[in-house]
């Protein structure tokens, strides 16, 4: 690619990235009231675009081959369990992710 | 209150939400920086691509491009796909990101994952100025993200550390948010559609192509459960 051309393809993908976050605030207009489908999709939405997320975060894992998935079980469990007991956000977090990395580089 | 207070309360407010995206976008930044000079590009192409795309995985994704043939209408439909899950963080935010001034642009444009999920999820306390708390979070990602990509791509092939595995704090993170929001919700219909559905889609499509079916899969799911939804008072 030339550098025009390599300019060209990622400004695609600025246009592309751009679009997909600003394209449902263009649409629903700011003197009309958003449609009711909308408004409950608003509410109802975040919650299944958080469970998108979390599988989302997990798509590389391989549950055929390796470690079958085994280490990310684990740890998410504990980031859960961490959670439940204590609510602390960082300690969940943190307290997941370290056993995770010891899991990763000297147990699997 | 003075504004310059209304700031600093919510900067304090905002910081420690920020902090596993700290340590997740410092690190993945280094990585994706040190990967791309690595495969033989110019300090400036990551740090440049950084700063304009702003999505992680797309970016990844962009080293690939680059090196294949020039075609701009199909990186421009890949970004679509890959980047689709945008939409649903928007409607999401819509009422949200509503009332907030001159802020709103640059909270649609830095929309990270990460961002979206503090910001949809977080409580933010009492008092605090909500529109300033969500704009740090996203100004404070969007530099993360930015000091990861510059360490990464000056470091070129220099550092050998063992960080094998830290990238699961960003997956920590977000199964801590799901539980958050969890924890504010009456029902759990939408939050177990949203894991179930991606969980099937991902199964049955496989990591390249599960993202578009579980929307849909999710979108008509929520459709059909409007009325019983709406019922309950999920809806309101």
């Amino acid at each position: 690619m030339t550098l025009a051309q390599e300019l060209i393809t990622v400004g695609m993908i600025v246009l592309g990235t751009v679009a997909t976050r600003f394209l449902p605030f263009l649409l629903v207009s700011r003197k009309k009231p958003t449609p009711k489908y909308i408004q409950y999709l608003g509410v109802v939405l975040p919650a299944a675009a958080m469970g998108l997320l979390v599988i989302y975060s997990y798509k590389d894992v391989n549950l055929l081959g390796g470690s079958h998935g085994l280490p990310e079980l684990i740890a998410t469990l504990v980031v859960v369990g961490l959670h439940l007991w204590k609510r602390q956000m960082l300690l969940s977090i943190a307290g997941g992710t370290v056993l995770y990395m010891l899991l990763l580089q000297f147990v699997f | 209150m003075s504004p310059k207070h209304h700031r600093a309360q919510a900067l304090q407010a905002a910081f420690p939400y920020t902090i596993p995206i700290l340590t997740g976008f410092v690190f993945l930044g280094i990585a994706y920086g040190y990967y791309m000079t690595a495969e033989g590009f110019h300090a400036l192409y990551p740090i440049m691509i950084s700063l304009t795309v702003y999505a992680g995985s797309m970016e990844f994704v962009t080293v690939g491009l680059l090196k294949e043939a020039f075609d701009p209408l199909r990186v421009l439909m890949l970004t679509l796909m890959i980047n689709a899950r945008h939409l649903f963080y928007g409607v999401a935010m819509l009422d949200k990101y509503r009332a907030v001034g001159r802020k709103k642009f640059f909270l649609i444009y830095g929309m990270a994952d990460e961002t979206f999920s503090v910001n949809c999820a977080a409580e933010i306390p009492p008092g605090v100025d909500k529109g300033w708390f969500m704009l740090w979070v996203t100004v404070l990602d969007y530099c993360y993200w930015q000091v990861g990509t510059m360490v990464g791509a000056a470091l070129g092939s220099v550092v050998r550390i063992n960080t094998e595995g830290l990238s699961f704090v960003l997956t920590a993170l977000f199964v801590v948010l799901f539980l958050e929001q969890w924890r504010k919700e009456k029902t759990h219909h939408s939050a177990l559609l949203g894991l179930g559905a991606t969980l099937a889609c991902l199964l049955i499509f496989g990591n390249q192509n599960f993202i578009i079916p579980a929307m849909l899969v999710i979108l008509a799911g929520l459709t059909l459960l409007r009325k019983p939804l709406a019922k309950e008072g999920e809806s309101l």
